[in-house]
């Protein structure tokens, strides 16, 4: 569905797929939500297409399928993440193995770090504290966080401060958008944090729709305000081979064969080929949408 | 009625849940591919336990609407009493690894990664350590990466720690210092788990781990097996189809 087609106006935000993948720069620290929610892998597929490079990636809290595809593809310098898993598929196999190789720096975080580093830059402080942590190695191969004693305390009491991260660009899949800017991602409340934090926000849409998403009081608690979105682009069944919510199941058989292929540099370069760089690759997957 | 490894643990974890020397679990959260503990604490609700649920990768019903943060603020304040973790290395002092082993990050070989196992640990009054892997490539030592420290220097913030270690072969109890080996499954023995476990542990005299009792398999393969279905289809069908083919038969 293009504008064009549904009547909507077209507005600036706007855009293609290629077009949205050709305004995150080579370079770009890269936010993307894990596999269960809202992972934009149309998105990524065309960043693959572009020839994206040096792509430092963030995950939130933990990556999936997406950083896997990128990181093979050869995207990718570094991922900072609490866990990169395919889930039920296993292991993520491209990820393991720019690790045994050392092609990809992992910088590894735990769940809720990532999301306090989010918080700070959401609210323009420039720390806040967690709990736990303490003497993992996690925290040992982290020269950013920093522990110091609970200044409330009597003397004392360790605790963990983690720097304010403020992502260049921030992106996901939502269910649909409207003509502010408006996107919806229901109870998906972390990717509204990430959008706060992130310097540019871009979001595939499922589908636009007509009128105000902020209008309707029963939608707008899981509404992303269009003043933290600054590109947008429709992808029908954007979050394929993953799910969307309550809109569609993800293709488990396929995410299975992925993780078999992606074994071997050859079977990942077979994966490519056919199923993100060949021409209207995508055909299959919007027929099987409707 | 022929009770399956799965039953066992599942039935193992469950009385750990319910154990009245433990602090209370009035809200347990099960993170994602965990079957067997969120098969145990549908059991302790079905058997009637007072006991709030909080199933991370449910698809529907999930109990979070602030998204995935809200189960790590609801543990920052002491609003989840039980978690479960595993690793890809657990040893003696109760220290996971989920990171990987050789060489920092995982370069032998790299395992998903920490997960928020670095701050659940702490934050819980409880946790049940489950891998069903027992082997002395599991069970070490000394992990290689310590991604959750099981025991933590005085002065620092922690409400608890590891309550016990649930294996494919044994039960291990632990008292915040070591693991003691409370029961072991049926054809396993304290040398049987000796040989297959490389990190020291009080042995005593171990009884075999219990059944599940009647009721508690009329509960698996009925309500249980029903609250599953939806998240972990596979294990439903691998564990209790078959069951009940054979139950038919």
């Amino acid at each position: 569905m293009t504008s064009a087609t549904s009547g909507l106006t077209v507005r600036p935000m706007e855009m293609s797929l290629e077009q949205l993948a050709a305004s995150i720069p080579d370079g770009a620290m890269l936010a993307l939500p894990p596999d269960n929610s809202l992972s934009p892998c149309e998105l990524a597929r065309a960043l693959i297409r572009r020839g994206a490079r040096g792509l430092q990636l963030l995950g939130v809290p933990v990556s999936g399928f997406a950083t896997d595809l990128l990181i093979g593809a050869g995207c990718v310098v570094s991922v900072q993440t609490s866990a990169v898993t395919l889930g039920e598929a296993g292991t993520a196999p491209r990820f393991v193995d720019a690790v045994k190789r050392g092609t990809v720096k992992v910088i590894d975080a735990t769940c809720p770090a990532i999301h306090t580093m989010l918080q700070a830059a959401e609210k323009g402080v420039p720390f806040m504290p967690l709990r736990g942590v303490l003497g993992s190695y996690v925290l040992a191969h982290r020269p950013d966080w920093k522990v110091i004693d609970n200044p409330f305390s009597d003397g004392g009491d360790p605790i963990l401060l983690l720097p304010a991260l403020s992502p260049d660009v921030a992106a996901f899949h939502a269910i649909m958008g409207d003509a502010e800017g408006n996107v919806f991602v229901g109870r998906r409340r972390e990717l509204a944090t990430l959008a706060h934090a992130s310097r540019r926000v871009v979001v595939t849409v499922e589908r636009l729709i007509e009128g105000n998403l902020l209008a309707d009081e029963r939608l707008a608690a899981g509404v992303i305000s269009g003043m933290y979105v600054d590109a947008m682009a429709v992808a029908v069944h954007g979050a394929w081979p993953l799910g969307l919510l309550d809109e569609y199941a993800a293709d488990a058989a396929h995410v299975a064969e992925y993780a078999s292929a992606a074994r071997t540099d050859a079977g990942f370069r077979e994966y490519l080929d056919r199923h993100v760089l060949a021409p209207r690759a995508q055909a299959p997957r919007a027929q099987a949408a409707e | 009625m022929t009770v399956s490894p799965e039953e066992r643990l599942i039935g193992a974890i469950a009385r750990l849940i319910l154990d009245p020397t433990a602090p209370p679990a009035r809200h347990i959260a099960v993170g994602a591919a965990s079957p067997i503990p969120a098969a145990a604490c549908w059991l302790v609700k079905k058997l009637g336990h007072p006991v709030r649920l909080s199933l991370l990768h449910r698809p529907t019903g999930n109990p979070f609407t602030e998204g995935s943060r809200e189960l790590f603020d609801l543990a920052g304040q002491g609003r989840i009493d039980l978690f479960f973790l595993g690793g890809g290395q657990i040893d003696g002092q109760a220290n996971l690894n989920l990171v990987g082993t050789g060489d920092w990050p995982g370069r032998t070989a790299r395992f998903p990664g920490s997960f928020g196992s670095a701050f659940m640990y702490f934050m819980t009054p409880r946790t049940i350590l489950f891998r069903e892997e027992h082997s002395t490539r599991v069970l070490v030592p000394r992990v290689d990466i310590v991604s959750a420290p099981g025991i933590s220097p005085p002065g620092t913030f922690r409400r608890g720690t590891a309550q016990a270690l649930v294996t494919g072969r044994c039960v291990f109890g632990f008292d915040g210092t070591q693991f003691s080996l409370a029961s072991v499954h049926p054809g396993e023995t304290a040398e049987s788990v000796r040989t297959n476990t490389g990190f020291a542990f009080r042995d005593g005299t171990p009884c075999v781990t219990a059944d599940p009792t009647a009721r508690d398999l009329d509960l698996l393969r009925g309500e249980v097996c029903e609250e599953m279905r939806e998240t972990y289809p596979e294990f439903c069908r691998r564990v209790w189809d078959r069951a009940a083919v054979e139950r038919a038969a």
